[in-house]
């Protein structure tokens, strides 16, 4: 089993990569790795509770531990205490963390 | 005897335009003050983040002067990130990619900064514990 830090930067309303990202981290999960889903920047717009956070509630319930960054929630405004279920808001810290441990690292 | 932490960035998003640069600067940042080295390659237009010919300036249309708008300069975070590095036992290795600075007329990069190529990138990588590439779309 292999360890995945993928950084989500954009929101889907961008770009639909992001949805492919998406279901990279959830067949990664799927095929016995452990998948952390760090939202930074505008990639954490789906964590407010909306019609573009579809694709990114089945990833939280697919194995796959999504993560906000607290800082970008603050930035535009979205309460850490009222993400979609399955997203918990988090430090940039973890995203050290994953990468000083090892884990393999995509940036999108 | 413990070893310590090395980690791989690599830069490709010029200063002001995007919020990857502040993201890679606050990763950057943590790493600093966990004592780690940091190696950072940038590439294309992230040489212009630690260009030292970067100045503050006033605001004319809100009315304030240069103090007063006191304007942030990516080259002074990344000075202060390397300060930080190293009161902290670790050490930012910050390469810039050469034909990319000739390219831009960015040979003027602040202390603490190198010229390189892309084979520091790889070396870089075969000595990290991790490397993470923070690409423009």
């Amino acid at each position: 089993m292999a360890e995945y830090l993928l950084i989500e930067s954009r929101d889907p309303s961008e770009t639909t990569e992001v949805g492919y990202f998406y279901e990279l981290a959830t067949g990664l999960a799927q095929a016995g790795n452990r998948v952390t889903l760090f939202l930074v920047q505008n990639g954490v717009f789906p964590a407010r509770p909306s019609v573009q956070s579809h694709a990114l509630g089945r990833v939280a319930v697919s194995g796959v531990q999504v993560l906000a960054d607290e800082f970008a929630l603050r930035e535009r405004g979205i309460a850490a205490d009222r993400l979609l279920a399955g997203v918990r808001p988090a430090s940039l810290e973890v995203a050290v963390d994953r990468l000083a441990a090892g884990c393999k690292a995509v940036w999108h | 005897m413990t070893t310590r932490t090395t980690l791989t960035l690599v830069l490709m998003d010029a200063p002001y335009e995007n919020a990857r640069t502040t993201t890679a600067l606050r990763l950057l940042d943590i790493a600093a003050r966990r004592g780690y080295n940091v190696n950072v390659f940038a590439y294309e237009g992230a040489v212009y983040v630690p260009f030292a010919k970067q100045a503050p300036h006033p605001n004319a249309v809100h009315g304030r002067d240069v103090t007063e708008e006191d304007h942030p300069n990516p080259k002074d975070w990344v000075a202060a990130i390397m300060a930080e590095a190293e009161r902290q036992g670790g050490k930012i290795d910050w390469v810039q990619c050469g034909l990319c600075v000739d390219e831009r007329g960015a040979a003027e990069s602040i202390a603490g900064t190198r010229r390189g190529s892309p084979a520091d990138l790889v070396k870089f990588a075969e000595a990290s514990d991790n490397t993470l590439v923070i690409p423009t779309k």
